[in-house]
Order: C-alpha cells, then sequence, then structure tokens
C-alpha cells in the first residue's frame, strides 16, 4: 500500500492535478429512433394545418450540428389575421360558452398527452434548441405538463380568482415566447388562457419551433375545438403583427428588455391588458455563514443551467470577501467537472448555444469584459468541432461599473465580485436595471428572509436556485417586466373581475 | 485553506476547529444529479473492475469460524473461475480471533487483512481492552485496522475524548493501517458527520469509514458526498491524502458505480484506487461479477452461477 500521507511539497495541494486520464464516461446519446419530425411544418390555424399564404417558409437548424432540420411557415400579416379571427370565432361561438369543467376537461387532457409523449419531446427540444437532455427531460416537459395540470384545476373555479366578484376572461390573447424553454413557455402562456376561457394565437420563436408544433398536434389530438389554440410561426416581424392586432384584447410576452419596451409603447392606449416578462441580471448572494459546497452547487446551477439562456439566472456572483477565495476554488473545480457538448448525451451537462447569433453575442461580450479588466477563467473543456458553443466562463475581479456586470449576457458567463458588509451585498444586488430574481446563501434563517425582503426582485430564492413551481408567481420589477405569471397571479392576469366585464 | 468558522461547538471540550455547515437539501440535490449520470459500454465495464478492485469482502458474525474464513479467503483468491483475468479484491475483513486464520490463507496473494477491533460493533468498552484487541490484531498479521469512535461520547459534544482515542488507536496500530468507522446512521445529522469526519482525520485516521454495517441507514449517498468533500478539504489544508470506505448497503454494481462517479467528480481520478477507496460489501462483489459477465457476454447468469 502506498503511504496516503504524502506530501506534495510546497505548492499548494490540488485536486485533479493528473488531469481526468483514467475512468471516464463512455459517449450515453439518447436514442432518436422514435421521434417523427417531419421535412416541412405549417402553421396552427383553427385547427389545421396550412402553410402560409404567401408560401413562405424559413429554416429551423440543430444549433449543435448547424444542420437544418425542416422547414417552417412564415406568418405574415394576412396569416396572424387568419388566426386572431380564428381565435375570436372560437371564443364567442364556442369556448365562452363551454361549460367550465368540460373546458377543465380539456386542459387536463393535453396535460396527459404531454406526459405520455414527453421522451419524443424532451428529444425534440434538445435537437431543436440545443438544451442537454437531462434538463430538457427532467425539468422543461416535467414543468410544462405540471402547468396544464395546474391551471386545468383552476378552470371549473373562477369564482374563486376574485373572492366575491366572480371573473371572466378577457378574450383573445396574443402571445409571444422565446427560444430559451420552448414548450415550457407555450405551457405557461396557452395554459392559464384557455384555462381562464381565452383562446389564443401564440408565437413560438424562429429557431425554436418543433415543440410548439408538436403541442399543437397535441391539441388537435386532444379534441380542443378549432380556433382556440393558434400557432404562427415565424420571426420579430410576425410577433409584431400578433402584438399590434386590433382584434387582440390581451398580450403576453416573454423576451428581450429591448422588445419589451417596444411592445410596451405599442400597446400604450391601445386598452390592451399586457404582461411582460423581460431580461434580468440577477446577483447571488453568498454570505460567510453558508454552507460552502452547497453554495458552489446552487452557483453552477444558477449560472450553467441551459447554457445560461436562462432570464432568471444567477449571472452575477456577489461573495463575502472573507470566504471568496474558497468559494472561487472550488467553484473552479466543481467548473471542471461539467462536461460541455452533445445535447442528446445523457451526460452532456452543458449543451450547444441555441443559435449563431446569440454565440456572437456573448462572445462579443467575452471580449468587452476582458477589455474592461475584469479577469477572464475558462475551464479548458473539449468542444465539438461543428455547432455553437461556449465554455464556462468566469469573470473575476469584475466590478459594478463593468458593462459585464450590468448588461444580461444570456450566456454561461458569470460576473463574480465580492463585498464586506451585509450592507454592501445588498446594495450591489439591487444596483441594476433588473429586478427578476435573486439568491441568498446563509446557513441563518433570519439573515436570509431579512436579506431576501430587501433585494428588489420578483423571485428571490434562499440556499436553493432555479426552483420552479406552477403554482408559484414568477416575473420582475424594474426593466425585467410587468405582471406575474404562474399561480394565482397568473390566472390573473388572463381574466378580470365580473363587474369590469 | 482553514475552513471558515462559524458554527461555534457548546461546550467546555469544543473542538479547537470549526467544520462548514451543510446543507442537507442540497447535498441531497448534488446526489441526484450525480445519479444522474448514465454509465455505459466500455465504461461500465472499467468501473466494474474498479470496484471489484477496491472491495473489503468481509464476514463480521457471531458465528465466524475458521472454515467460514477460510472459505472467503478462498473466494477472494479466485472470485470466478470462469474469469481469471479478473482483478484481486483488495482486502478480506474479519474479527480479530480470525485474522491469523485469514492472514495464512491469504499470504503471498497482495490481499490485505483488515481486522475490526474497539469492541466493533459499539465500541462500549474500556479504552485499555480497545488498545490491546487492536494490538493483538495486529501481532495476529492484520495489515488494516477498522475501529469505531464512541458515539456516546461524541454526541455528547466531547470531542476531545474521541479525538485522544482515535490517537490512542492510531498509535496502537503501528505500521497497520487505521480506518475509523463513525458508525454516521447513529450521529444523526450531515453536520455531525462532518465534524466526525474532520475530527477523524486531524487524529490520525488513514480511512474514514460510514458504518459497521450493523446499523440502518448506513452508507447512503448523502452522507458519502459530506464525508468526501471533508476529504477534499483535509487534502486541500493538508496536501494529506486520506482515504474513504463507505460500508454497509452497498449490494449492487449501479450502488457502487454511482459512488465512483461521485468520486471523480468530487476527489478527481486520484481516489480511484484501492489504497484510496474501498467497498465493505459481503454481497456487492457476486453482483459485479454478474455484471462484468453480462458486459462481456451479453447474457445475464443465474446468481447461482456464481460462488458464496
Amino acid at each position: 500500500m502506498t503511504s496516503s500521507t504524502s506530501s506534495v511539497g510546497t505548492a499548494a495541494p490540488k485536486l485533479r492535478l493528473g488531469g481526468d486520464d483514467g475512468w471516464g464516461y463512455a459517449p450515453a446519446p439518447e436514442s432518436t429512433d422514435h421521434v417523427e419530425l417531419r421535412d416541412r411544418y405549417g402553421l396552427f390555424i383553427d385547427g389545421e394545418f396550412t402553410d402560409a399564404a404567401d408560401g413562405r417558409t424559413f429554416e429551423t437548424a440543430n444549433p449543435a450540428t448547424e444542420e437544418k432540420i425542416a422547414d417552417v411557415a412564415l406568418a405574415s400579416d394576412t396569416d396572424v389575421d387568419r388566426a386572431v379571427a380564428a381565435a375570436r370565432r372560437a371564443y364567442d361561438e364556442v369556448w365562452s360558452k363551454l361549460a367550465p369543467q368540460e373546458r377543465g376537461k380539456y386542459v387536463y387532457r393535453i396535460a396527459r398527452v404531454l406526459q405520455e409523449r414527453s421522451r419524443e419531446l424532451a428529444i425534440t427540444e434538445s435537437l431543436d434548441g440545443g438544451k442537454p437532455i437531462r434538463e430538457s427531460r427532467d425539468v422543461d416537459i416535467p414543468l410544462a405538463a405540471a402547468h396544464f395540470f395546474y391551471y386545468a384545476g383552476w378552470a371549473d373555479k373562477l369564482n374563486y380568482a376574485f373572492p366575491g366578484r366572480g371573473a371572466r376572461a378577457l378574450g383573445v390573447a396574443g402571445q409571444v415566447i422565446p427560444w430559451n424553454f420552448p414548450l415550457l413557455m407555450a405551457a405557461w402562456k396557452i395554459a392559464p388562457a384557455i384555462a381562464a376561457g381565452n383562446t389564443v394565437v401564440l408565437k413560438p420563436a424562429e429557431t425554436t419551433p418543433l415543440t410548439a408544433l408538436k403541442l399543437a398536434e397535441i391539441i388537435r389530438d386532444a379534441g380542443v375545438p378549432p380556433g382556440v389554440v393558434n400557432i404562427v410561426t415565424g420571426a420579430g416581424e410576425t410577433g409584431a403583427s400578433v402584438v399590434q392586432h386590433d382584434g387582440v384584447d390581451k398580450v403576453a410576452f416573454t423576451g428581450s428588455t429591448e422588445v419589451g419596451k417596444l411592445i410596451r409603447r405599442a400597446l400604450a392606449g391601445s386598452g390592451k391588458h399586457y404582461t411582460l416578462e423581460l431580461g434580468g441580471k440577477a446577483a447571488n448572494l453568498v454570505f460567510e455563514d453558508a454552507a460552502v459546497d452547497q453554495a458552489v452547487e446552487g452557483i453552477i446551477n444558477g449560472i450553467f443551467f441551459n447554457q445560461g439562456h436562462v432570464c432568471c439566472a444567477g449571472s452575477r456572483l456577489l461573495v463575502q470577501e472573507s470566504v471568496a477565495d474558497e468559494v472561487i476554488s472550488k467553484l473552479k473545480d466543481r467548473m471542471e467537472t461539467l462536461i460541455v457538448g452533445d445535447p442528446l448525451d445523457k451526460n452532456t451537462d452543458i449543451g450547444a448555444i441555441n443559435s449563431r447569433a446569440q454565440l456572437d453575442r456573448i462572445e462579443e461580450y467575452l471580449e468587452i469584459g476582458a477589455a474592461e479588466g475584469a479577469e477572464p477563467f475558462q475551464t479548458p473543456c473539449p468542444l465539438p468541432e461543428r455547432g455553437y458553443w461556449c465554455r464556462p466562463t468566469l469573470f473575476l475581479r469584475a466590478s459594478q461599473s463593468h458593462r459585464v456586470v450590468q448588461e444580461e449576457i444570456f450566456g454561461p458567463v458569470l460576473a463574480v465580485q465580492t463585498f464586506r458588509t451585509v450592507d454592501e451585498g445588498i446594495a450591489m444586488a439591487n444596483n441594476t436595471p433588473y429586478g427578476l430574481s435573486g439568491g441568498v446563501w446563509s446557513d441563518k434563517g433570519a439573515k436570509a428572509f431579512r436579506v431576501t425582503s430587501r433585494i428588489r426582485a420578483g423571485v428571490l430564492w434562499a440556499n436553493t436556485y432555479n426552483k420552479f413551481d406552477p403554482t408559484a408567481p414568477f416575473g420582475g420589477y424594474k426593466e425585467s417586466g410587468i405582471g406575474r405569471e404562474g399561480g394565482l397571479s397568473g390566472l390573473h392576469a388572463y381574466l378580470q373581475p365580473e363587474e369590469a366585464a | 485553506m482553514e475552513p471558515h468558522a462559524q458554527t461555534a461547538d457548546s461546550g467546555p471540550q469544543a473542538a479547537p476547529f470549526a467544520s462548514p455547515s451543510i446543507d442537507a437539501v442540497g447535498v441531497e440535490e448534488r446526489v441526484a444529479r450525480l445519479c444522474s449520470r448514465s454509465i455505459k459500454k466500455e465504461a461500465k465495464l472499467q468501473a466494474l473492475h474498479l470496484a471489484l478492485s477496491m472491495i473489503d469482502l468481509t464476514t463480521l458474525e457471531g458465528a465466524d469460524s475458521e472454515g467460514k474464513v477460510r472459505q472467503l479467503c478462498a473466494k477472494a483468491l479466485q472470485l470466478h473461475a470462469a474469469l481469471p483475468d479478473l482483478p484481486h479484491v483488495a482486502a478480506v475483513c474479519v474479527y480479530p480471533a480470525l485474522v491469523g486464520v485469514a492472514k495464512r490463507a491469504l499470504e503471498g496473494s497482495g490481499i490485505h487483512v483488515a481486522s475490526v477491533a474497539t469492541s466493533f460493533p459499539a465500541g462500549q468498552a474500556p479504552l485499555e481492552i480497545k488498545l490491546l484487541e487492536v494490538k493483538r490484531a495486529v501481532e495476529a498479521g492484520a495489515d488494516e485496522v477498522d475501529m469505531v469512535i464512541s458515539r456516546g461520547r461524541f454526541l455528547a459534544g466531547d470531542l476531545a475524548y474521541t479525538a485522544d482515542e482515535i490517537a490512542s488507536v492510531k498509535e496502537a496500530c503501528g505500521d497497520a493501517h487505521l480506518k475509523v468507522i463513525l458508525e454516521t446512521g447513529e450521529l444523526g445529522a450531515l453536520d455531525a458527520i462532518r465534524r466526525a469526519s474532520d475530527l477523524a482525520m486531524r487524529s490520525g485516521a488513514d480511512f474514514i469509514k460510514t458504518s459497521t454495517g450493523k446499523i440502518k441507514p448506513a452508507a447512503t449517498m448523502p452522507v458519502v458526498l459530506v464525508m468526501l468533500e471533508a476529504i477534499r478539504d483535509h487534502y486541500l489544508r493538508t496536501g494529506q491524502r486520506i482515504g474513504m470506505k463507505p460500508a454497509g448497503g452497498i449490494s449492487t454494481a449501479k450502488d457502487a458505480i454511482r459512488h465512483l462517479v461521485m468520486v471523480r467528480e468530487t476527489l478527481g481520478q486520484d481516489w480511484l484506487d484501492p489504497d484510496l477507496y474501498r467497498f465493505g460489501a459481503s454481497s456487492l462483489a457476486n453482483d459485479v461479477l454478474r455484471q462484468i459477465v453480462k458486459q462481456r457476454s451479453g447474457i445475464y447468469q443465474s446468481f447461482d452461477d456464481f460462488s458464496m
């Protein structure tokens, strides 16, 4: 037996000195055998799939291989007109007249079919968007089904939404969703809307339309009356057309703050209801009394979940100076074990960046951060040759005045700063135009409550991060948006009290 | 790096150091994520061989006899006649009275003889008697001694007693390696397990070990993760590589592979070595053998095809 107490000399001991030669993990790709993907997808309007009126299409590709998956119909104003008209007709003639418990049955049915087809949906999500199968399988799809289950239960209980006042739907909802959680965002939008009695026109993101179109198949197969859910695919112009359409009573948008501001301007004076869920630059505050190893895990989940393409990502690490060296060294070591690569491999931790455009944007910030004087750190993990990839990155010694601290990067890039006192930590956390989310790590319960109550953000996690549940409201302060999704608040966004109707 | 101080140990016997606090919910989440690693094909076969080489083949029954121990040693020497190219197990673990029998049976094989001692499993005996038992086991040829800590004194807050007890046993071990059994199933909380791990490593343990196998729960994944993190922090602070031995409850190849994943990601490749990682188990070996046969031939064989 060799000595287990050998000293390593004067240099500070370091783990993984010998690299990772030895026992490793073989590729474990999820099989795509029984996933049916068509070469061409149409718009889903009035219960049927149709081509765009002008026949135009766009391509959706796999960001891990840069290969085209399918041609998808590109909806113009004419198509959006048709979709809104179908939604209006369905609302007036069918959906608003249906007994609430019958409406609930349809929503439950969608939830169950999502579960039944979960494997196929998870694989499609990873193929089209680049996220690791571990996440699409364990997070996106189960949560999407959970949202339908949760709001299905509300369908026949709307009189309890505004106790004593009664409630009714708004009418036709125009909804525009982003590419980071394609099916989950569709569920967040569609489930409360139709459970509350509205009909919808939803536009998925142009880089990730496929799971929304599979959801359209599910909705059709579930026998949901034609026109209750319409899905129009396309890019920004299609989205603008949906949002600005006169026939839309309510707008729900999730995406960038830039576009959110345009929408709010466009809606001014229109009388339309709206909710906006926009960008974020959340602080994850680690105090000296935190359980360090679990905090490090939370930091990892906070920023590297879904390649950092998360509006509520913990993209700023604020760590108390007295434990900063320990936390940062453990964080670096943990980063060494992250596997970047094939989204369909069950062992992949960080998948592909969603698009060339997004990768360009992230890489621009990598240059900006270094030029500003922050100290970049990346692990030397191997990357595939084709596709869009970004190594997990830290910017150490970042400062409040740096753009990489102020601006949303939407990638696996964490700005690391230190603070000395509780008050200073809170002040730094709040010194941002955003206010979507945040995290606090402390073993002291009283401190966790006191600090979270002083951070101006819609969602705060204590000793955990990125926890989502359909019963919990989600949404932001300041430039992170207006309104809440999820829970009873998310239902209110699709209802009005009876007397106001 | 010194673990930062925040949990003040109460009472006059407080340890001269403070262990970091542990968030049990976070530990369970980390374990769940580690368990989601998918180990297939060549990686699986390699892991199975590695696991086999880390096993302390164990018999710790009141009914153990010379015949039973000779049979166990024979199994250690020839795990599966149909597969002569397998690695051998790390050690055979027996009671002190049977160390001599095991030593003779394993002579020249490279397989170590480990002996439990210190009034295993309860540890409820005067220290002099425990030390005498350790010395007798080592005189009889034990290469490794698996001691139990006095959990009663530890839980009563008498950390200094526990530290002195471990140091005394270490001294009595001489050249034999010392594994310190914390009996984590009796310690109640991950914070206590972390503190006991730190205490044992600072007091002379070569290995820290979860359990006697007589108490449930034994080597659960969250407990082992907390101990691995303690080993990592001790190494980063001192440069000393302490070994880890989960024991009790690991009976399938699947469990063993999950442990190897956890070791690899927490401590790195260095610890994927029988000198620094062991499985204390009585039934694990045959499940690993059966999986090796399955990986090689594609067919699961009956358990009766594997010797006891």
